[in-house]
């Protein structure tokens, strides 16, 4: 499935659009829609020799001990369960990479599906991002190690988060993003810091 | 009168003035006032009248514990009934009325209930109101409601917002006196994680009201050392006018913030409701003071001993020239004392201990102020306001000895430790005879996971009432929470006290009359009379007494009332109090606003709603939408003029004659894959799908393992290891979760992985004779009859979009479903709406959907399915494979009155008058059942007005259903009359399918 070819016919815009259009919210901390990412969720046995070099392949990187991220510029590998990977990239280069992760492990049991489209991304930033996520998810963010991605909920839906950069980047499903930057904006408004 | 003092008051800022209105009375009042203390500086002594007598009621308590001063707090979208005048700081322009009275505080009418009140004792509406038994839901009921009842519930809309946060901490200490503050530095020198919440605006609780000194400072000092020193450790953090107000299993807590009470309209949030997880609790909540049970006790000016003190020495409160204290302890002496160095007169200390000659009473004496021991008050003189006392011997009938002129008595019964948060877990009470009140039993704890104490009590809410106790209680339980042993606590210095004497009833040998005007709850009007009346009539249970006599059931849940009430139950039933126990305290500890549990979840962010890509084209096409599990999804687009019935008629008909769009993209979409996924889906559908070719679809039925049917869809086969599932919109996260359930738990070792990808793609249904004339002009793919026939799929471009185009149809028209990454979803959908106009295109929306599946007889899982069906009754047995060994839900399908012929089974349904027949309508048939009830042999499962036929069509359950062809049944309409009906063939339309076959 790829967009070139010949059928290529009307003006529309063919850019992929994110959930909210970058819709951007600025309180006591900035909260930011980005995306979309390019994102592959993989599974398959993280033991499995073959695995390593999956991973290498679509997204140059190594295997994320449990419950860490492994980041590297626009390209992250999350562990997501004792099977399952997030594999984050540059959105255009989705498609290829799970062609390569497909020829490396060729035979070997896995799955490996594009979700680029079925998430929202939000950006986090400011001093004081730890309170929006403080009021919003069940999570120690003392005890959260600086390379964690942390699977939680936001309020009433699932969310993952891990630090980056001045701030958190969150992933929640894309058909709940304008609730996610609700929540978010909600909790980010000037006068309710924590302290 | 009650006045402000013309000098003292350490919370108060006199350089800072506030007006306020009372029932719209303009007041005025200083920074740091609480409400109740300005009303008391503005003499207003009268705030409210009580439940059910509609008595006179003043200022009684200065903290939380208060019954009586409750009032409505702002107006409009401020409005808060209930609010406790003495826990409410003051502000500029706060508006606060009365509460229960009408048709004026001063002018009461329902104080008739007050003459009335001997025809009024306990149980008396359970009595009075029992025959004839219809008229208390149409007359007593209403009457009652309308006379009784505190506050007036807003009406309008809340202007504020709320917010939840959570916090996680290795001790966490509620309460901020000095037993907590102490716990607290002990705690954080020892580096544990530390969080400390005072449900007031300042730190230090009693102490520096009762004088104590602490290692040679005065209490207040060494309170803002204190803090200070918490405040410099990073691992601690401070929490002021933060209520713990519940504690749950596994060391949750919840505690209410007030954040902006004091500061309305400041853009803050009004509540913040912390959710903490604390390794272990320490409970320094402090201690209540008890009410003596004389009477008269209730009228306006009489007050708890401590709070006419907090009111004295906090904010520079007369509570009038003439205050006569009573008392069975020492510490009340303190109040004395404090009104004597505040220049008012005490002119008598009634004590009903036969001496006092502790350090406090010799003070007291020493200042010129009299005592009288053994004596007690026979009676309260006054109305709206004490007048004076009269007084009697303790150990008397209450035969009056002398009368005293005062304006308010100061009484203290006691003290009782807050037990409310060592409790709610489970936390046991032991009963102390040397104080007379119930407090922890260390040795019986609310416990944590490993079985160690989760809660551990400190200071005077574990009974350590005076100060040095109290320090040193709160130093031993820092240690304990964090496991050391450690150094020596500060050294707290308060006068020594002799004991006190237990005393619930004053004179002891009170006749009738005298109990009938003792009261026990304030707020609900519950005397000494009353639970003598209750033991008497056989309510040996605190449990049944409490709900029979309404004690402790008001706002206040008792604070004041729970101890005296069951001490003179214990004596009616002549037992011993230990032996009656207490109710059982449940969170919340003070009321907790239902805006702070609701937090953030109101409005646009309530709940989550889901949207597809195109769900902002669809509201700027002004879709009527419907609630389909958390998602939206039109149910007509409506145009100018049309109803939604009109909507739906013309797309039907537009999509069997032109082209429909349909919005498909909460369809549940599932992939399935390895080299077990064949033997997986096989076992999870009635059918076969191992064997399913690629590139093909196959429709298929999943049951539980009852055997009902659970949910549908079409499934294709990707490639020789790769399944795509789809499932209903409802069904998409249920069956995953099914899905892994049955990986995880049972067949763990099959080589299976599933991935949900619903929101991974928009799709969207291009349905009609022009279906195929739409695609071919968006090119890139060949959709042609013999590239790709019914119940095909292919992937491929678009129009240049990536596109994976399924041949399926629900509506019986040529149809592809189009599966389009999310983020192009909307611009495909323009693309077709504007590609398509020449082809007659228009958007349909799932009720034209429902129609056009109900026309083709396809069952909708929820309308034809109810949990209790299974697929045979729809007449779905070619979906099921006889040859497979096993599937979920075979061997339900084979228990007897599954398999039973007698199971009403699908028909369709055909009006003899072309009307439609009702939803939810039921087949009637002779007599009647055991209950006196019409027999029935079927019910409708989904009707609707056919379009495309012009005539009511329906599906339903009939009995023996489907070897009835041609019988009428007849069908009851609400309101009278019945539509009568053909069973027929379900399949209304081109039966052949030949309108799909193109």
């Amino acid at each position: 499935m790829t967009r070139t070819g010949p059928g290529r016919m009307f003006d529309a815009s063919h850019m992929p659009q994110s959930a909210l259009g970058g819709a951007v919210f600025d309180g006591f901390a900035r909260v930011q829609e980005i995306g979309p990412l390019g994102m592959i969720s993989l599974r398959c046995a993280l033991d499995h020799p073959a695995c390593p070099a999956a991973v290498q392949a679509a997204v140059g990187l190594g295997l994320p001990a449990q419950r860490r991220i492994i980041m590297d510029g626009q390209r992250a590998v999350g562990w997501m369960s004792p099977d399952e990977l997030l594999l984050i990239l540059p959105y255009a280069d989705a498609a290829a990479a799970l062609q390569r992760i497909a020829a490396a492990l060729d035979g070997v049991h896995h799955l490996a599906v594009d979700v680029s489209d079925a998430r929202a991304v939000f950006r986090i930033t400011g001093p004081r991002a730890d309170q929006v996520l403080t009021k919003l998810c069940p999570v120690d963010l003392a005890a959260l190690a600086p390379d964690e991605l942390r699977r939680t909920r936001a309020a009433q839906v699932a969310a993952a988060f891990w630090r980056e950069g001045d701030g958190y980047t969150l992933v929640s499903f894309r058909s709940v993003a304008g609730y996610v930057m609700g929540l978010l904006s909600h909790s980010a408004q000037r006068g309710s810091e924590l302290g | 009168m009650t006045t402000r003092l013309a000098s003292g008051g350490r919370l108060i800022d006199r350089s800072t003035a506030h007006e306020f209105t009372f029932n719209g009375k303009r007041m005025g009042g200083f920074a740091g006032d609480t409400l109740a203390a300005a009303l008391l500086a503005n003499d207003q002594m009268l705030v409210g009248r009580s439940f059910k007598y509609h008595r006179p009621r003043g200022v009684v308590a200065a903290g939380p514990e208060e019954p009586n001063a409750l009032v409505n707090l702002g107006a409009g979208a401020r409005l808060e009934p209930n609010q406790r005048a003495t826990t409410t700081e003051l502000f500029e322009g706060l508006e606060a009325g009365s509460q229960n009275h009408w048709p004026s505080l001063d002018f009461d009418i329902g104080i008739l209930n007050n003459y009335a009140a001997k025809l009024l004792p306990a149980g008396f509406y359970y009595k009075t109101f029992i025959h004839p038994r219809a008229f208390w839901k149409h007359v007593f009921e209403p009457i009652v409601r309308q006379s009784a009842g505190l506050g007036k519930a807003p009406k309008d809309r809340d202007a504020d917002r709320y917010e939840q946060a959570y916090a996680f901490a290795d001790v966490l200490v509620v309460g901020g006196g000095i037993a907590g503050l102490q716990a607290a530095l002990v705690a954080g020198q020892s580096g544990a994680r530390v969080m400390l919440l005072e449900q007031t605006a300042h730190w230090g609780g009693r102490a520096p009201v009762d004088g104590v000194t602490v290692d040679g400072q005065s209490a207040d000092e060494w309170v803002k050392n204190a803090v200070q020193a918490l405040e410099r450790m990073e691992n601690v953090t401070l929490r002021l006018r933060c209520c713990g107000a519940g504690v749950y299993d596994h060391g949750y807590v919840l505690a209410d913030e007030r954040v902006a009470d004091h500061t309305p309209g400041d853009g803050r949030p009004k509540h913040r409701l912390w959710r903490i997880r604390a390794g272990r609790i320490i409970t320094a909540t402090g201690a209540i003071e008890r009410p003596l049970s004389f009477a008269g006790n209730d009228i306006p000016g009489v007050m708890l001993a401590a709070a006419v003190r907090d009111y004295v020495v906090n904010f520079a409160i007369s509570p009038g020239d003439r205050t006569v204290v009573v008392t069975n302890n020492d510490d009340a002496y303190r109040t004395a004392i404090a009104l004597h160095q505040a220049g008012l007169v005490v002119p008598v200390i009634v004590d009903a201990r036969a001496q006092a000659n502790g350090a406090l009473p010799m003070q007291a004496r020493a200042l010129g102020i009299r005592v009288e021991t053994g004596k007690a008050i026979a009676k309260v003189k006054g109305g709206k306001r004490v007048t004076g006392v009269a007084l009697c011997a303790q150990a008397g009938e209450g035969a009056v000895l002398e009368e005293v002129a005062c304006e308010a008595v100061a009484m203290s019964g006691g003290w009782s430790p807050v037990v409310h948060l060592w409790s709610h877990c489970g936390g046991k009470l032991t009963w102390d005879a040397a104080n007379a009140h119930f407090r922890p039993d260390a040795t019986r704890p609310p416990t944590t996971d490993d079985g160690s104490a989760m809660v551990i009590a400190a200071g005077a809410a574990n009974g350590a009432l005076l100060a040095g106790d109290c320090l040193a209680d709160g130093h031993a339980a820092g240690l304990a929470a964090v496991g050391q042993a450690g150094a020596a606590a500060p050294e707290a210095i308060a006068a020594d006290e002799s004991p006190m004497a237990p005393v619930w009833i004053m004179p002891q040998g009170a006749a009738p009359a005298l109990k009938a005007k003792m009261w026990l709850d304030y707020q609900n009007d519950v005397k000494v009379s009353d639970v003598q009346l209750a033991a008497r009539e056989g309510y040996e249970s605190v449990e049944h007494t409490k709900r029979y006599t309404t004690l402790g059931m008001a706002t206040d849940q008792g604070k004041l009332s729970n101890i005296n009430g069951l001490a003179v139950l214990a004596g009616a039933l002549n037992t011993d109090i230990p032996q009656v126990g207490t109710t059982t305290f449940r969170p919340p500890y003070t009321p907790v606003t239902l805006g702070a549990l609701a937090g953030e979840a109101r409005g646009e962010i309530f709940q989550p709603l889901r949207k597809t890509p195109m769900h902002g084209w669809h509201e700027a096409q002004g879709a009527y939408f419907e609630p389909v599990g958390l998602w939206r999804r039109p149910y007509c687009f409506a145009r100018a003029g049309e109803s939604h019935a009109q909507a739906v008629e013309r797309e039907v008909t537009n999509t069997r004659n032109a082209l429909g769009l349909l919005d498909a993209s909460t369809l549940g979409k599932i992939v399935v894959k390895g080299p077990d996924a064949g033997k997986f889906l096989d076992m999870l559908y009635t059918g076969v799908m191992s064997n399913l070719a690629v590139g093909k679809c196959r429709y298929g039925l999943m049951c539980s393992e009852s055997g009902f049917l659970m949910d549908d869809g079409v499934v294709a086969r990707i490639d020789a290891n790769t399944f795509l599932v789809h499932t209903t919109t409802g069904g998409a996260d249920r069956i995953h979760a099914h899905m892994e359930d049955w990986l995880q738990c049972e067949w763990w070792d099959w080589q299976v992985y599933t991935a949900n990808v619903t929101e991974q793609y928009a799709q969207v249904a291009v349905v009609g004779p022009n279906a195929r004339k739409l695609l071919e002009k968006l090119g890139g793919m060949d959709v042609s009859k013999d590239a790709l026939p019914f119940m095909t799929w292919a992937d491929g471009t678009l129009g240049g979009f990536r596109a994976r185009v399924y041949r399926i149809s629900f509506s019986g028209e040529l149809s592809y479903e189009v599966a389009i990454p999310a983020s192009e979803g909307l611009a495909f959908w323009q693309t077709c709406v504007a590609a398509g106009a020449e082809f007659g295109v228009m958007p349909y929306g799932t009720e034209a959907l429902h129609v056009l599946r109900a026309e083709k007889g396809f069952i909708m899982i929820g309308d034809e399915t109810d949990g209790t069906v299974i697929p045979q009754d729809l007449n779905l047995g070619w979906a099921i494979s006889k040859k497979k060994a096993d599937y979920l839900g075979k061997r339900g399908q084979e228990r007897a009155f599954l398999a039973s012929p007698d199971r009403w089974t699908l028909v369709g349904l055909e009006t003899l008058d072309g009307s439609v027949i009702p939803d939810g309508a039921y087949a009637v048939t002779e007599g009647t059942n055991a209950n006196g009830q019409r027999n029935t042999e079927g019910r409708v499962t989904s009707t609707y007005y056919s379009p495309t036929l012009k005539r009511g069509i329906a599906m339903g359950l009939v009995r023996h259903g489907a070897s009835r062809m041609g019988e009428t049944v007849e069908f009851p309409k609400v309101g009278g009359g019945s539509v009568k009906a053909k069973i027929v063939d379900q399949v209304f339309y081109d039966k052949d399918g030949a309108r799909q076959n193109v």
